[in-house]
């Protein structure tokens, strides 16, 4: 196909996508609006069963399963970045040698990283209370572990993070996802069903029936997994030469 | 008022996005991926959607940039490395 061609086949087809886009567009309810249909619907089925976060509800509650096949999905990337990115046969591990940091990033990252952990655990404890969850906070709390890489070293970072217990960690937290989902199957009416525990006081810790513990689930899930993630990118960047150290 | 503050969100979004993709040398796309990151995150608060915007804050301005910057790092060391013994 020559260049010529080319460029028509794509004038084409990006015209042919503008006008649908806009024709879609067109056809949209106008921004903001006071109806709702769907909404009003998530915010009801919410209050009825005590979560006050109404997009937890939907998260964990109304589209569970949906949510089963989104960490799904990041547990298979986790495993596939793993698999990528081991020490294949003809690399070693050079130890990286410590190196100075400079006195104000240490501070400053030894101040926040304290703040920023409670933070992440803050907000997946509360996902169904207020906004952010278990992935919001699961990535915060998990990304807060790798300032002491900045404000330390490598090596200070490896003792406190055992990637060998966060992948332990990752599969344990998606097999109690499903676990609890299980349980909604044998005590109550279907899968992921939110009919096994009472409903608690709104806009309580423990509200909700089970949207606090897939909640709790998806937060150790993600924290762990982003966890594992930074470390095999980490081990490539930092630790792991080519050619087999002789 | 509301609608002025959309609309310079989405400009600012706009603005950093086509900053993003014209700026060549990948660390300095990495940071300006950040900025990207939190321009996002206020349009998306903006929009009353808190939720997004926390997702979109922790994982476009602290996981992606780090990742690509730990990515562009060894693709460094290794060329470095090449360099070396020729």
């Amino acid at each position: 196909m020559s260049r010529r061609v080319r460029l028509w086949l794509l004038a084409v087809g990006g015209a042919g996508l503008a006008t649908l886009f806009v024709a879609a567009a067109l056809d949209l309810p106008a921004l903001g609006g006071d109806h709702h249909p769907y909404g009003d619907r998530a915010v009801h089925a919410s209050l009825a069963r005590h979560t006050a976060n109404v997009i937890a509800s939907v998260n964990f509650d109304q589209r569970a399963f949906d949510t089963l096949g989104e960490m799904t999905i990041l547990f298979a990337a986790v495993v596939g970045c793993g698999v990528l990115l081991r020490q294949t046969r003809d690399e070693h591990r050079d130890r990286p040698a410590p190196e100075k940091v400079a006195r104000p990033v240490r501070r400053h990252a030894l101040l926040v990283l304290p703040v920023a952990l409670l933070t992440g655990l803050y907000v997946i404890a509360h996902g169904q209370l207020s906004p952010g969850g278990g992935f919001q906070g699961g990535v915060v709390a998990a990304t807060s572990l790798h300032l002491l890489y900045l404000g330390a070293d490598y090596r200070a970072l490896e003792r406190v993070r055992p990637v060998g217990l966060y992948e332990t960690g990752d599969a344990i937290a998606t097999s109690a996802y499903v676990v609890t989902g299980l349980a909604g199957l044998i005590g109550g009416t279907a899968f992921l069903a939110n009919t096994v525990l009472p409903y608690g006081t709104f806009n309580t810790l423990s509200s909700g029936g089970t949207v606090p513990l897939l909640n709790a689930a998806v937060g150790m899930e993600v924290a762990c997994a982003v966890v594992v993630l930074l470390a095999r990118f980490l081990d490539q960047a930092v630790e792991i030469e080519e050619g087999n150290g002789k | 008022m509301a609608d002025a503050v959309i609309v310079v969100a989405l400009l600012l979004v706009a603005v950093s996005a086509t900053a993003a993709v014209a700026v060549r040398d990948p660390v300095r796309q990495a940071l300006v991926l950040a900025v990207l990151g939190v321009v996002l995150a206020v349009l998306f608060t903006v929009l009353q959607a808190p939720d997004v915007a926390l997702s979109q804050l922790a994982v476009g301005s602290a996981l992606t940039p780090l990742l690509l910057l730990l990515a562009v790092h060894k693709v460094k060391r290794r060329g470095r490395k090449e360099g070396r013994h020729r």
